[in-house]
């Protein structure tokens, strides 16, 4: 089963790995969150504005999942991306892959990741008490 | 046809997205990106350093793809997703 959630608001890590454990009896489940870190600068972040294109970003996602969930015969994949105004420490991106062993849990949670940084369609923009900066690509 | 703008190259442009009427000699992204800065300024300033992508109806793009009509076309930065 592949799950895409999209949204402004936040999610609850412990409620989302409870309950995919919950509904499978697969072995392995293995969780990446990115969350908003402070930047290094002398000007504080007041806010992380994230800026998606709704559309290709649901069809990005679900074409990764998709793709990682058939090539490491994932059980469950759930994919929860946030756009809007977060600030430090805000939870981002949540990927979850489950499957029967580690190794393949892990390759697919991996994969994920290093696929949606370069391909699906979301924009960040640091707000600092003094500017405002577009995020570079950082693969 | 269709443009939506997205980040930077929307804040540059002003807008997020407009329809335009383009000649029908303009066949390709390429061709459209041309019309589209000789057409105005500002394109120049939010496309001549060519650090941006092409979707056409979701699907990424390259500069030689044929422009269908009827299609939504986005203009964007380098994404920064997760």
């Amino acid at each position: 089963m592949i799950e895409i959630r999209i949204h402004p608001q936040s999610f609850d890590i412990d409620y989302e790995m409870k309950r995919i454990q919950e509904s499978s009896s697969s072995g392995a489940m293995v969780s990446f969150l990115g969350s908003v870190r402070d930047i290094q600068s002398k000007n504080s972040l007041k806010n992380l504005e994230i800026e998606h294109y709704p559309k290709m970003a649901h069809k990005v996602l679900n074409e990764t999942a998709k793709y990682a969930f058939e090539k490491w015969k994932l059980s469950r994949c759930l994919i929860i991306h946030r756009y809007g105004k977060l600030k430090i420490n805000d939870p981002i991106v949540l990927i979850v892959t489950q499957s029967d062993h580690r190794k393949e849990a892990f390759k697919a949670n991996e994969y994920i990741i290093d696929f949606l940084k370069i391909n699906a369609p979301f924009w960040k923009k640091e707000n600092t008490s003094k500017d405002s900066y577009w995020v570079s690509q950082k693969p | 046809m269709k443009l939506i703008y997205f980040a930077k190259v929307r804040e540059i442009l002003g807008k997020s997205e407009e329809i335009i009427e383009v000649p029908s000699e303009i066949k390709t992204i390429q061709n459209l990106i041309d019309f589209l800065i000789s057409h105005d300024p500002s394109y120049k300033a939010a496309l001549e350093d060519k650090d941006f992508f092409v979707a056409c109806d979701e699907e990424l793009v390259d500069m030689d793809f044929i422009i269908k009509r009827k299609s939504e076309i986005a203009i964007f930065p380098p994404v920064t997703g997760g």
